[in-house]
């Protein structure tokens, strides 16, 4: 985390662009972004803004957007729903529709329909988040007129409204997550079904689902878990291109926001806390093994 | 590459040569390969694209005509024109340039310079600790957004946009080369190198960097495929490849605004980037199960 934080405060502090004279507009004198570039600290070594900044982060503090002079931590909170809105759904529908399609290819391998769901999930690397977007939004908005074509309502307004704006968003953003997801998932479970006990199983005289469900995906469950925490990065990319498709103010759409504008509190708030996140998660996941399987120890 | 001429037929350099070899093999691979084949087939047509394109019926992609202003795709204009009159199968055929450019070189820089550091880090345990956290740091920031940030540092260039992702490529190689280093460099044949003395360069050249080709090779297909994507995405959300340039992802993101009344401005572009990417990673696909038998049949 420590290196994370020095990478992202080095990277923007490498800057050419000088938010100093941004601020200040084109009309400003050299006193004036003088003046500016004093008044944020701008002008202190680099050494020491970072130590400030590390500072204020153990206090909580991200420091104060350039562009709209509130701060960071405000910014990223009120953006924090639509974000967390979305990426709960993506989960939910990219694992409910890769883990048993990865099971039934593994379970059918080298069938037509092991072929058609590989195929399928190639298909789904492939296609870029918005190109994707794009497709279902044509196909449900403008043609079915089913769905919402963009936008976003708090939970607040209530569930259907709320869940309404997210279906398409979640399914644009989860198809390459379940691509991947699936691929892994047949891959760890036809390992699974050459081990031994699986022919006990078979041997036994078990229903092919049963072997399938408490056997094979039970032990097949770690390099799943794995993919699915490591995916969270493709989520989180995922997420900027979604929300500014689909026009969700979340924190994706915050970040193109202060890129554009250059407002660097802003980015190295928005890209810390997303790394964080991701840091967590995985360490989550990585704890989590213990569950899956008892005979990981830490 | 010298142009090969019918009266040498029988020798290595005819064309009567190639033709017999190609068909030959190509039916042969493609029954054993078939995407792998196809997904070739399709890269080098829009290698050809890119190569040719003024002579592909193309008009300049940035001449601006407002009397023709957002033409459906009709006989005059294949793909359309777009808000300021452009001709869009240009803009799309040229678009084709960026792609390929960003795609391969990317892939090219990241694997000859994750190679580098992972070969030094496989065999020399001092780098390995801080250059392996640096690493992590590294890949614990999500990819996209890792570029992201580049780019909104430096001014918006094609250079650019390769650096921004190859960096961000290259944790992902070291780790790659990194783990086949460190199983290689306990085989027998390397103890015995390293028993008589060779140097450690020359054991890094000669045993190590053979046995890591075809993994990494594989590995340079789905970065070029992923790259691509990401020069997409950065254009797309306006922090990658000029607007004075013409790639698919800028056509898209220009066109954005106007998608409910003019489909067909992020369809054709979209269309393009997508089968080129599917061919790259069927491209990879068969190279791995050619390369490494054993994980094709897991995979």
């Amino acid at each position: 985390m420590a290196v994370v934080a020095f990478i992202v405060f080095s990277l923007l502090y490498l800057t050419p662009g000088d938010p100093a004279a941004v601020i200040a507009g084109d009309v400003a004198t050299e006193d004036d972004i003088k003046r500016i570039r004093q008044s944020l600290g701008l002008d202190q070594p680099f050494l020491v803004r970072f130590g400030t900044w590390v500072w204020s982060l153990f206090h909580g503090d991200l420091g104060i957007s350039i562009f709209t002079n509130l701060p960071v931590t405000k910014l990223i909170a009120q953006r924090v729903e639509p974000t967390i809105s979305l990426t709960i759904c993506t989960l939910i529908v990219a694992i409910i529709t890769s883990v048993p399609l990865g099971t039934i290819a593994a379970a059918r391998a080298e069938s037509k329909t092991d072929r058609a769901i590989m195929g399928f999930s190639v298909l789904g690397f492939s296609l870029p988040v918005f190109v994707l977007a794009y497709l279902l939004i044509l196909l449900f908005s403008l043609q079915l007129q089913i769905l919402p074509v963009q936008g976003y309502r708090p939970i607040a307004e209530g569930v259907w409204p709320w869940l309404k704006h997210l279906i398409l968003p979640s399914l644009a953003l989860g198809t390459v997550y379940a691509a991947l997801i699936t691929r892994i998932t047949r891959a760890s479970v036809l390992d699974v079904l050459a081990q031994d006990y699986i022919r006990t199983a078979q041997a036994k005289g078990l229903e092919e689902r049963n072997i399938l469900i408490h056997h094979a995906l039970k032990n097949a469950a770690v390099p799943i878990i794995t993919i699915i925490g490591i995916g969270i990065g493709l989520l989180i990319s995922g997420a900027v291109v979604t929300e500014t498709v689909f026009a969700i103010p979340g924190i994706g759409r915050l970040t193109v926001d202060a890129i554009l504008r250059r407002d660097y509190p802003v980015i190295q708030g928005v890209i810390l806390i997303f790394s964080a996140t991701y840091v967590i998660i995985n360490l989550l996941i990585d704890l989590s093994y213990v569950f899956f399987d008892p005979r990981i120890r830490y | 590459m010298s142009t090969p001429t019918l009266s040498s037929t029988g020798s290595y350099f005819s064309i009567a040569h190639w033709w017999s070899f190609a068909s030959v093999r190509i039916p042969a691979l493609y029954q054993r390969y078939p995407f792998a084949v196809l997904g070739a087939f399709i890269l080098l047509a829009m290698i050809f694209i890119a190569l040719f394109a003024p002579y592909l019926w193309t008009v300049d992609p940035q001449a601006v005509t407002p009397l023709n202003r957002l033409k459906q795709p009709s006989i005059e204009f294949w793909f359309g024109t777009d808000a300021l009159g452009r001709d869009v199968y240009s803009r799309v055929m040229y678009g084709a340039r960026v792609s390929l450019i960003v795609g391969i070189s990317v892939a090219l820089l990241s694997t000859l310079i994750g190679l580098a550091i992972g070969l030094i880090t496989g065999f020399v345990r001092a780098i390995d600790a801080v250059v392996m956290r640096i690493m992590d740091g590294l890949m614990s920031i999500p990819s996209i957004l890792l570029a992201i940030a580049l780019m909104a540092l430096t001014k918006a260039s094609i250079e650019n946009v390769i650096i921004a992702i190859t960096l961000a490529e290259i944790p992902r190689v070291v780790r790659l080369v990194r783990s086949l280093v460190l199983t290689l460099r306990e085989q027998p044949y390397v103890e015995a190198a390293t028993a008589s003395g060779t140097p450690l360069l020359k054991t890094l050249i000669r045993h190590i960097l053979p046995n890591t080709m075809a993994p990494l090779l594989v590995q340079a297909t789905y970065i070029c495929a992923s790259a691509m994507i990401t020069e997409a995405i950065l254009s797309f959300i306006g922090a990658g490849t000029p607007p004075n340039i013409p790639s698919w992802g800028n056509i898209m993101a220009e066109s954005r605004s106007l998608f409910q009344i003019a489909g067909y401005l992020i369809l054709f572009p979209s269309i393009f980037l997508s089968i080129t990417v599917l061919a790259v990673n069927y491209l990879g696909d068969g190279l791995r199960d050619a390369l490494d038998p054993r994980l094709s049949r897991r995979m």
